[in-house]
């Protein structure tokens, strides 16, 4: 397994140009994320509206896994319901854990498959998707991926 | 006098330790994480294997020659461990868990006895967990207070304000000998005796500089002093507190059990004088043969001729390091021990840890144990490398080549 099989052109670019950067005023959620594995720590903001998601926002700092898998995860959710979501994380969490992709396509989340061979990367690209479920399900202690 | 590192084929002692001839994601293991844990030598092993296979059995109760034996060789060591760092009396010498054990022991022992809340303690800004987390908890259950000695920008302690730090209420001072994340050596002699003016005892966590310097516990004058064992080329789960007999002899004990009794009765227990007092239970009797042995080892090279090496490592590193673009060194005050911290302004440390683990080479990313040191840095997390007796030029080269390729991939 190559590096350039875990750190792909996209989750570089992704890491160093974050989209959806950037507190969101008009959010309903909120949640901050923390990894203290390695100092990642993140902010979501959600707009939620009837259960389906309008808009989220990330803010913070980490590692380029942490930070492309929370812009990567922004861009998958839009528009998306809760359930939908839900669903979305348990096909992310078994990508990055065991590196098969699913039957069901998750689109361009499937570009941290390489995750699966750093074990001690998984908590990176997870943390953004932790930190969302615990703004939309609003549990009030701090999402962190010990 | 520094005696040249040249005299010692460090070459050589590479090969006493079999590990170094491995692989780390298929590439030759390239150890640059010997702060956190050492690798240990052919030596260590198997004088550990040698003791379980032909002097092992229970110390102190046994009546029978083996028990004898083993006895000897455990107690031995204790002498041992006073010759190595100093001390006046094999009785001054503790064997605990590690250094967090020892801080622990002395927290619950010496201050829980004694402190009342309003009492205070002053720690440094650039401690480990093992120096803060004992203390807090101190503050929790009775209520002492904490003051911290500031940090300067270049990684030292500001003396002018540890002066200032001391009121009526100060009870201790406990402070590292060398950083764990810095690798600043801090004027522990200097500091003792102004806590001294003050009657004030002292705590020192050598854990990073007994590896990597001479250590001579009477010269320093310090009340207690703890080490870990695995960090000094032994095995884990083994550590020394050092304390000055009068003080050991008046704390209470930290753990119950057998061992650090004299008659005991359910109404009435009366316990062993010290050190046992702080021994309950079967020892790790195997740990301290490692420790013996490691002793040995690093004193068959020489402590000075190690901090000698280490010297030469850094001057060797610092301006090869310095030379890559965006690097920053966290930690440039002098002197310190074989340990860098660094960050790329455009690469988070675990991204450079990651490429570096693909190029065989260990380093440690991350907080190493010390949040308010990061925080007063205004960094997340740095990547550490660290040197051993083992490390060479070599290595050096070889984390540069990496660095600079973490870089280019993120550049």
């Amino acid at each position: 397994m190559s590096l350039r099989e875990l750190y792909q052109e996209m989750i570089v670019d992704h890491g160093k140009h974050p989209r959806n950067f950037g507190k969101l005023e008009s959010a309903n959620h909120s949640q901050a994320g923390y990894n203290p594995l390695c100092g990642d720590k993140l902010m979501v903001y959600v707009r939620e509206n009837n259960g389906v998601i309008e808009d989220v926002h990330f803010e913070g700092a980490g590692c380029a896994i942490s930070v492309a898998s929370a812009s990567l995860m922004t861009e998958a959710v839009k528009g998306k319901s809760i359930a939908e979501i839900d669903k979305l994380f348990d096909l992310f969490h078994h990508l990055v854990t065991e590196g098969k992709e699913p039957a069901e396509s998750i689109g361009k989340l499937a570009v941290f498959s390489g995750v699966a061979e750093f074990p001690v990367r998984v908590k990176c690209a997870t943390l953004a998707w932790h930190t969302l479920k615990a703004a939309l399900h609003n549990d009030p202690i701090a999402a962190t991926t010990e | 006098m520094t005696i040249s590192a040249t005299t010692i084929d460090f070459t050589k002692l590479r090969r006493d330790f079999p590990i170094l001839q491995g692989t780390n994601r298929g590439k030759p293991l390239i150890y640059l994480d010997s702060a956190s844990s050492a690798q240990k030598p052919n030596q260590v092993i198997d004088a550990i294997t040698q003791f379980y296979a032909n002097d092992y059995a229970n110390i102190h109760r046994g009546i029978y020659e083996l028990s004898e034996r083993a006895t000897k060789l455990f107690e031995d060591t204790r002498s041992q461990v006073k010759q190595f760092i100093n001390a006046k009396s094999a009785e001054e010498i503790v064997f605990v868990r590690g250094t967090t054990e020892g801080i622990n022991l002395v927290a619950q022992s010496f201050g829980r006895s004694q402190w009342q809340a309003g009492d205070e303690i002053i720690l440094s800004g650039m401690e480990h967990h093992s120096n803060i987390v004992p203390w807090y908890l101190l503050k929790e259950t009775i209520g002492i207070v904490i003051k911290v000695i500031p940090v300067t920008d270049d990684g030292a302690l500001d003396l002018t304000a540890y002066k200032q730090l001391f009121s009526a209420r100060t009870k201790m001072v406990a402070v590292t000998h060398a950083s764990n994340v810095l690798g600043t050596i801090n004027p522990i002699k200097e500091m003792t005796a102004i806590a001294h003016t003050h009657n004030v005892p002292v705590l020192i966590d050598g854990a990073q500089a007994v590896p990597h310097m001479p250590v001579d516990v009477q010269a320093l004058d310090c009340d207690f002093y703890v080490f870990s064992v695995h960090k000094l080329y032994g095995p884990t789960g083994i550590g020394v507190l050092y304390g000055k007999k009068h003080l050991l002899d008046a704390m209470p004990p930290y753990q119950g059990g057998g061992d650090m009794i004299e008659t005991v009765a359910f109404d009435k227990v009366t316990f062993a004088k010290t050190p046992q007092k702080f021994e309950a239970g079967t020892p790790n009797i195997a740990g301290v043969i490692g420790l013996s042995e490691a002793i040995r080892y690093v004193q068959a090279i020489g402590m000075q001729q190690i901090y000698q090496h280490e010297q030469d490592l850094l001057a060797y590193a610092l301006p090869k390091l310095t030379a890559i673009p965006e690097m920053r060194i966290i930690g440039t005050a002098t002197p310190k021990v074989g340990v860098i911290s660094f960050i790329l302004d455009s690469v988070h440390p675990h991204d450079i840890g990651t490429v570096l683990d693909h190029e065989g080479i260990a380093v440690r990313a991350g907080h190493h144990c010390a949040m308010p040191l990061m925080e007063r840095f205004k960094v997340p997390a740095t990547v550490r490398a660290s040197f051993g007796v083992y490390t060479n030029e070599q290595d050096i080269d070889a984390l540069i080549k990496a660095i600079e390729l973490a870089a280019r991939l993120f550049g």
